[in-house]
């Protein structure tokens, strides 16, 4: 236990985001626009953790409770992710992130022919027409993404 | 039925119910559409037509409906000669041509061209082809054409033929025809197959679409063979062009595998897909074809400007 809390520090108050897909945490941490520059929220990334289900990734976000709507878009690539609210080192909030139904400004449409990639006042728009497995839709030109990971923007 | 202020960009934008209003209205339209009876519902209306991409057939047929209803016409179709030219965006010329227009037409070399468009203009915007994308008035009086010839689309066989990557007129019929209920048999070369989304969508509707290569063996007891262009401007190499250029040719040989009742379509302009001695026969659909589309995009500018024929 000793060992464990070495390698994940706790925090005391903030947001523990867990169980993301082994390799994703870096993009979560970029979906989420962490870390903000006018904050000085220490933000600690440990990947390949071994756990009872493979390897997983977990971010910790000290000082700052992150809402469901700004996390639920990181089941993009990370879908078994779960957020915990920290207060004074007690879990008080927890809660698995849920795929909103659209998706807008975090997916490049890998079209190229698409108007969103072009220097149009948009942004890319994804409509989520499956939730598992995730399948979105460009809301422009209704092309899918096979690999959203590569596509994030 | 209310379709007032609605767009189309997609044939998704509709309901089946609202694909069979406007096919309705369409039949009713075809003694105006052929100048036998007289109409001014649409007067004071503007339509704005906006073609980034040349057309013969949308362009002329959108521009007859507007003035077989009464109303008046704008537009370009040449846009070297517009601001556009001079760098400006697809959303500041809609904002303009919107404030000039009750209702808008736009042809665009990109996919989801038309969706911005409707997204910036107050007016009804009608996707008249987006790139390789989609061409829902096309797919309407594609229906129509059908329903007109053989009465129902449900349960028949229905071959789409050619450049089944690039065409957007079938996009968008591939997905109307299965909503329909219509058996989908896809028959192009290897590297100009359905694209995954569109037959994933066919599949999502219940459909079981085949996808063959052998257009002999595909043809052999369908009802419908829908014919399409393999497009030289989509290719991004010319090598591939040529060689997939010329795979399919519709001839009367070929035709006598074909059931006796069975029809051709095409959305036009043809190269050399369709052997002129076709045309003759009873096979041959594809020029009423083209004039269903005035018609049905009579049918539809009414009925997005909410105004009905008395």
């Amino acid at each position: 236990m000793k060992k464990k809390e070495l390698k994940i520090p706790l925090i005391k108050d903030g947001t523990v985001i867990d169980h993301i897909t082994a390799g994703q945490a870096v993009k979560v941490l970029h979906i989420l626009g962490i870390p903000e520059k006018t904050l000085n929220s220490i933000v600690s990334v440990v990947m390949n953790v071994r756990s009872k289900i493979g390897k997983k990734d977990i971010v910790k976000v000290e000082n700052r409770e992150l809402k469901p709507e700004e996390v639920n878009k990181i089941a993009l690539i990370a879908p078994k992710a779960t957020i915990n609210i920290i207060r004074d080192y007690e879990v008080v909030k927890k809660y698995k992130v849920d795929l909103p139904e659209e998706i807008v400004g975090i997916v490049r449409c890998p079209n190229p022919n698409c108007i969103s990639n072009t220097r149009e006042p948009i942004e890319s728009r994804f409509r989520v027409i499956s939730k598992d497995p995730i399948r979105i839709k460009c809301c422009y030109c209704e092309r899918e993404p096979d690999n959203i990971a590569d596509n994030i923007i | 039925m209310n379709l007032k202020g609605k767009d189309l960009v997609s044939i998704r934008d509709l309901s089946k119910e609202e694909i069979f209003y406007i096919l309705k209205k369409a039949d009713e339209m075809i003694p105006y559409a052929k100048g036998e009876k007289k109409t001014n519902i649409l007067k004071g209306k503007i339509l704005a037509t906006l073609f980034f991409e040349p057309s013969t057939r949308t362009k002329l047929s959108f521009e007859t409906a507007m003035y077989r209803l009464g109303g008046d016409v704008i537009g370009f179709s040449e846009p070297s000669m517009t601001s556009i030219k001079k760098g400006e965006t697809l959303a500041d010329t809609v904002r303009m041509v919107d404030s000039y227009s009750d209702i808008i037409v736009i042809r665009h070399s990109l996919e989801g061209a038309a969706r911005l468009a409707a997204e910036f203009a107050e007016a009804p915007v009608i996707n008249a082809g987006d790139g390789a994308g989609r061409h829902p008035t096309q797919c309407l009086l594609d229906l129509f054409t059908i329903l007109k010839e053989k009465g129902r689309i449900e349960g028949l066989k229905i071959a789409l033929v050619g450049d089944l990557k690039y065409g957007r007129t079938v996009h968008s019929l591939a997905h109307a025809l299965a909503l329909f209920g219509a058996e989908l048999i896809f028959v192009s070369p290897e590297t100009l197959k359905m694209p995954k989304e569109i037959v994933r969508d066919c599949q999502d509707l219940g459909a079981e679409p085949k996808s063959l290569t052998n257009l002999e063996k595909a043809i052999k007891d369908v009802d419908v063979i829908y014919v399409t262009r393999i497009q030289k401007e989509r290719f991004p190499d010319p090598t591939e062009y040529n060689r997939v250029v010329g795979s399919y040719k519709i001839d009367m040989s070929l035709l006598k595998h074909a059931k006796e009742d069975a029809i051709v379509m095409h959305p036009l302009p043809r190269v050399n897909e369709i052997d002129p001695e076709v045309d003759g026969t009873k096979h041959a659909l594809y020029f009423k074809q083209a004039f269903y589309g005035v018609p049905v995009r009579m049918a539809l500018l009414s009925s997005l400007l909410g105004v009905d024929i008395k």
